[in-house]
Parts: C-alpha cells; structure tokens; sequence
C-alpha cells in the first residue's frame, strides 16, 4: 500500500512547504467567516433594508427607493449635528484628559504601571449602562456636584440643572470613552525611549519643546487610534443622549434606536445607519491625511 | 598646560529605588539601608582638547559620571564645573555639553537633516547658516547627500556617524561620549575609532568618552581614568597604565598582567630585591619600594623572554623557573601558559621570529626559564590598594 511506505525527506519537505502557505489561511478562516456571517451579511441585509418600502405587517419590498435617504437626510440634520458636535466634543475631551493620565502612567509609573491601567479599565466591570445610571446621580439636581455648589458654595442658583442638558450628554460620552483614549495612548507612550527625550534636552529642547517636537510626534499614532475608538462609537451612541439628555439632545443614534425598535421602520433606520457610516468613514480619511501629513513633516 | 575644561570636586552620587536607580541597580548591589553608591567622591579634572576616556567595567559608575557632567542627574553631593562656571543644577539644555548615547537616540520621525539641525534651530540660529553648518557636518562624518533620509533607514555605523554629526554641529565645549561604538561590529568599530580621533583632532572640542573596552580607550585616549566600584582607580596616559598600573585591579583591567606575591628586601643602587614564594628573588625598579613589605610585583606577558633549560640568561634579567603548561600558535605569536615553580599561572607571549611551527617552539612540559627586564617589572600593594610609594600615574 501506498501511505504505509515511509514518507522520504523530500515528500515530507514538500509536504511541509505547501503546509506553510496554507497555515496563515487556516488561521484567518474563523474570523473571515464570523466577519462575512455577522458583518458583511447585515450589512447586505441593511443595505436592501435601505432601498425597501413597506412595514413589518405588511413585509418589505425592493423597490429601490432612496425616499428613506431622503427623508432621513431631511428630517434629522439637528440629530446629525448633535451626534458630530457632542462626539467630538467628547473625542477632544478624553484626548485632553487622557493624555496627562496615559503620559504619567507610562513615564512615571514605574512599578505601579500594571496596578494604574487595571483601575483605568476597572469601571468596565460594572455595566456600561449602570455606570451611565449612576452620572445621571452624580449630576442630579440635588446630586454631589451640583448640590454643594448651590447650597454650601452658593455658587450656583437654587434651580441650575445638569441633566438633560448637553454638557451631561458630553460628560458621560467622556466618561464612558475615556479607557479607549488611554489605552492606545498608553501604548504609544510607553514605546518611546527615554534616550530620544534625553537627546532633545540635550540639543537644547527645554521640556515643553522636547514634548512638543519629539513625544508628542512620537505619540500621534496612539493620539489616532484613541481618537478613532472614541470617535466613531460617541457618533453612534445612543444610550448617553437618552439617559443624561432630553429630547433636545437626541443623537443620530437616538434616531436610529427609536425608528428599529420602536417604530419598526426598517428602511429609515437601515438609511440612516448608512449615512452615518459614511460620514464617519469620510471624516476618518480626512483625518488620517492631516495626521498623516503631519507625522511626516514633524 | 592647557585648562581644565571640566572639573569635578567631591561628586558623589547615590541612588534610591526610583527609576534611575533601576538602571544602575542591575549593576550595582545596594547596601543595607537600599542606597545603591554609583559615584564615590570622585575629583576630576578634563583639560581643554583633550580625548579623556573613563574606563571601566559595568557598574564602576563611569555611565553616571558621564550623565552627571551632561546634566541628565544630578550628584547627591559634589561640584561640577564647565569652563569654570557652576553648572552642578544646569538642566541639559542650558549646558554647553552635548552627547552621542550609547544607542545614538536619533530622532525616527525626523530626517537625517533635521536631526542635525535639532540643536541649532532650537539655539534660533538662522536657517541658511544652519543649512550651510549641518552639510559641513555631514560631510565631516562623511554622509553628504543624506540629508533627506529617516534614521531607520540608515546602518549602524551610520546612524552613529549622525549621532555624532547631530552633537559636533553644535559647537559644544566638551562632547560626551556614552559607550558611542558600543552597537557595531569589531571591524566597524576599529575603523571608527580611528575616525573619531581624527574628527577630535579636527574640531579640537574635548571628548570624554566612556567605555569599557580597554584596547578602544587605549587607542583614542590622552588620558584615561580607570573606574572601580565608583571611584577612578588610577588616572594617567595610556603608556603608563599599561607599563606602571598602579593597582591590581588596573593591571587586570588594562590588558593581560603576571602577578606574583613578592616581599620587598634591601636597595641595591636603583634596584630593591624582591623576595618570591618559590624563593627566587628578583629586581625591581626601586621607586617602587614603598613602606608596604608585601606586594605584588607584574610583569606583562610580552615583555618575558623564553629560555630553555640551562641555556644562558643574561645577567642584568630577572630569572624564575618554570614549565611550559600549555602553548598556542597565534601566527604572529605565540602564547604560553607557565606554571613557576611555586604553582602560579605566568602568561607569555613570544614573537615568532626565531621559533616557528616547525618543532622550535617550546611544548607542553618543557622546563624553561623566563627572564624579563627589572625595569619591566611593576608593583602593586598585595590588599588592591596602590603602594604609597608607587609612581603618580598623572
């Protein structure tokens, strides 16, 4: 029989040649798959959504009518505007915070680096929605904050509020995204030498200009990614808007949450999900090219 | 004489258990009370121009010296002067001091030209000088014409030639030099040795370059402090570290030595005798002698002749016995390994100019007789610590 005689050392190098082209594949095959069954498959589906009229009674039809685009486009350009102004509001936010957090933990850390990223992650193990609650709380009327400034500080009018109005929406979006600003900042951070920083003070670079023209540059590439993981889901959020705002303060992701699930308007929510894709899709290219120019003119 | 450049009284410097302390740490144990001791008390004078190397193993505190004089630590205690000026509490920048580090630090997000145009943009110099300064540099080092590349796409050899090109721009009165060749291959690093004491000699800017490869602070320095323990333990120009080490420790550092216990008998003319374990005595230069009885007499492995057995030493050598252990052909030399008669280890290398291969060499066995020169011969006190009445290596 064949497979019983032994395999001489050239088959089994052919052998395991062809497995070495074959492995990277087989590595990828379970993500591609989970991503083409629960990403591009939804995404399909949204997109036929968006080109449908029809209820979940009476079924949706293709008609490809692009009246959901329209309409979406028409009737909720303040819900866009507010999901732009708040989230990026709260991009700048965690960046400006996060930065001093990420930069003292990787420069001045020392030993106590690992314990201060566990308490920078540490809120993740009570529910997002929970901790959410729980602002509506600290930025109550008669809460922590706002209680002492208006009755022990005097500072503030017996009737001044925070909740529901857009600054509460911001706070929690900064809240909630902060960790994802610090984390990739951390990284960056961490991986620049000492020596560079050394080096500038060196050639006459006092702190603020070693800062400016070697760690910061050196950072950017965390400084992009924490943008983008704040960015993008502070545009989509809704839970935010709902809990801390008004209706005044709906986002885009308000929107799209009322007309699924409430609504049960398939072809609007499905349209607008995809405008908002595409506007977040177009500002993160445009953003990529600024900062990408910039790294390279330091 | 020229003027001191740099000048260091009583610099001593401990560390805690923070992050610069980490470094050393790794080197350096601490002691009881975890206060690790990187420099201990040292005074040093750097004269102007002058190529000075501090020499010594990992953790002697030649690194901390060195970081002390470019501003990036302060001593715990002590003065550290430039030009005459304080500079003890100057941060890097308002020093007029710039250093090449040992893994050259060049900016990755920066070109080759505005790496060396760093120091001088921020020194608000004007941009057409700077343009004329940093080609100048470029082609000092030799890399005209790499203006426009990234670090990352430079060689070693290189990227340390920027590194030096991105601190010499700047004019500094004395360039700090933390282990510069440390990275590069043997051949790179001889041809850069030389490079770099013909650079020095071209801009004339005082070097103090750190390292603990003996043969390269040879071959470049003036001057050369040997470091131990966080002190320097003897200071002089490269012949008389070799020929006159003042310790036992700068005999062993500083290329190969043959040291023996020896106990010091009565002055003959400019001789004293010596007397051996295996009870031979020996000449030694009498300003050697000093008030310590027992010390360790050395003599350098190439300064020993090889005589066989009965054969004729000349009068004026100094004599001792011994078996040939073990012989390895070099092609140039030859190095023996001799036991004396009292059991120690004597390293001898020959030239091979009369004895070749071909059965004239001594072998693994044979009696000989080594003889050497009174005035080769070196002393160091016997406990480490130099003879009072030893040379002043300086």
């Amino acid at each position: 029989m064949r497979s019983s005689r032994p395999v001489s050392p050239r088959a089994s190098r052919a052998w395991r040649s062809r497995l070495g082209t074959v492995t990277p594949y087989a590595l990828l095959a379970p993500g591609i798959l989970w991503l083409l069954i629960f990403y591009v498959v939804p995404v399909a589906q949204m997109f036929i959504f968006s080109i449908s009229t029809g209820s979940l009674e009476t079924g949706f039809q293709i008609t490809y009518s692009l009246d959901a685009y329209t309409e979406g486009l028409s009737r909720y350009g303040e819900q866009f505007g507010n999901s732009l102004v708040y989230g990026g509001t709260a991009t700048i936010l965690t960046l400006l915070i996060g930065f001093p957090v990420a930069y003292t933990i990787a420069f001045r850390g020392g030993r106590y680096k690992n314990l201060l990223l566990f308490l920078v992650i540490a809120p993740f193990f009570t529910s997002f929605l929970i901790r959410t609650i729980s602002w509506k709380i600290l930025l109550g009327d008669e809460g922590p904050l706002l209680g002492p400034l208006k009755h022990v500080l005097g500072i503030l009018p017996g009737d001044a509020s925070l909740v529901s109005t857009p600054y509460a929406v911001i706070a929690g979006l900064t809240y909630n995204f902060l960790p994802f600003m610090i984390l990739p900042l951390y990284v960056a951070l961490e991986k620049i030498d000492i020596r560079l920083i050394e080096a500038a003070s060196d050639l006459y670079a006092s702190r603020w200009e070693a800062f400016r023209r070697i760690t910061f540059p050196l950072a950017l590439p965390g400084v992009f990614a924490g943008t983008l993981l704040t960015f993008i889901p502070a545009m989509g959020d809704f839970v935010n808007a709902q809990l801390l705002g008004s209706p005044q303060t709906s986002m885009i992701g308000n929107v799209i949450q009322n007309r699924f699930l409430i609504q049960n308007d398939y072809p609007t929510a499905a349209a607008l999900s995809f405008v908002l894709m595409a506007g977040i899709l177009v500002a993160v290219l445009a953003y990529a090219r600024v900062l990408g120019s910039e790294q390279l003119t330091g | 004489m020229a003027e001191v450049e740099v000048r260091l009284t009583q610099v001593y410097k401990a560390f805690g258990g923070d992050a610069a302390g980490r470094r050393v740490a790794q080197y350096i144990k601490p002691d009881e009370h975890g206060v690790i001791v990187a420099v201990d008390h040292i005074d040093l004078e750097v004269r102007e121009g002058e190529f000075f190397s501090l020499l010594g193993p990992s953790g002697c505190g030649k690194t901390t010296t060195l970081r002390m004089i470019g501003g990036f630590e302060q001593p715990t205690s002590g003065l550290i002067e430039l030009a005459g000026q304080d500079v003890t509490w100057l941060p890097p920048y308002k020093r007029n001091v710039n250093t090449v580090f040992q893994s050259y630090a060049l900016f990755p997000h920066l070109t080759i030209f505005d790496n060396v145009a760093f120091g001088l943009r921020r020194r608000k110099i004007a941009q057409a000088e700077i343009k004329t300064r940093v080609r100048e540099m470029l082609e000092l080092v030799e890399l005209p014409g790499y203006e426009n590349r990234k670090p990352g796409q430079l060689s070693g050899g290189k990227a340390q030639r920027v590194a030096l090109a991105r601190a010499l721009v700047n004019k500094p009165a004395v360039l700090l030099l933390d282990e510069p060749l440390g990275a590069l291959d043997l051949k790179l690093r001889k041809q850069m040795q030389v490079e770099l004491k013909r650079i020095q000699a071209d801009v004339g800017i005082t070097f103090i370059y750190v390292t603990h490869d003996q043969e390269e602070a040879m071959t470049m320095s003036d001057r050369i402090a040997v470091m131990n323990r966080g002190k320097y333990e003897q200071l002089g120009d490269p012949e008389t570290l070799y020929e006159r080490p003042a310790t036992e420790f700068v005999a062993g550092f500083l290329g190969v030595s043959n040291l023996l216990m020896a106990s010091i008998g009565d002055r003959d003319g400019d001789y004293a005798a010596a007397h051996l374990a295996d009870g031979s005595t020996v000449r030694i230069p009498a300003t050697l002698k000093g008030p310590v009885a027992a010390i360790k007499i050395g003599v350098r492995p190439e300064k020993i002749r090889l005589y066989a057995e009965g054969a004729p030493v000349p009068e004026q050598m100094n004599r001792l016995e011994g078996q040939v252990m073990d012989a390895s052909y070099l092609g140039a030399s030859t190095s023996y390994i001799i036991r004396s008669n009292d059991g120690e280890r004597i390293t001898v290398f020959e030239q091979n100019l009369a004895r070749t291969s071909h059965g004239s060499l001594h072998q693994p066995g044979q009696k000989v007789q080594l003889a050497w020169l009174p005035d080769h011969t070196f002393a160091v006190a016997a406990d480490g610590h130099a003879t009072a009445g030893g040379p002043d290596g300086a």
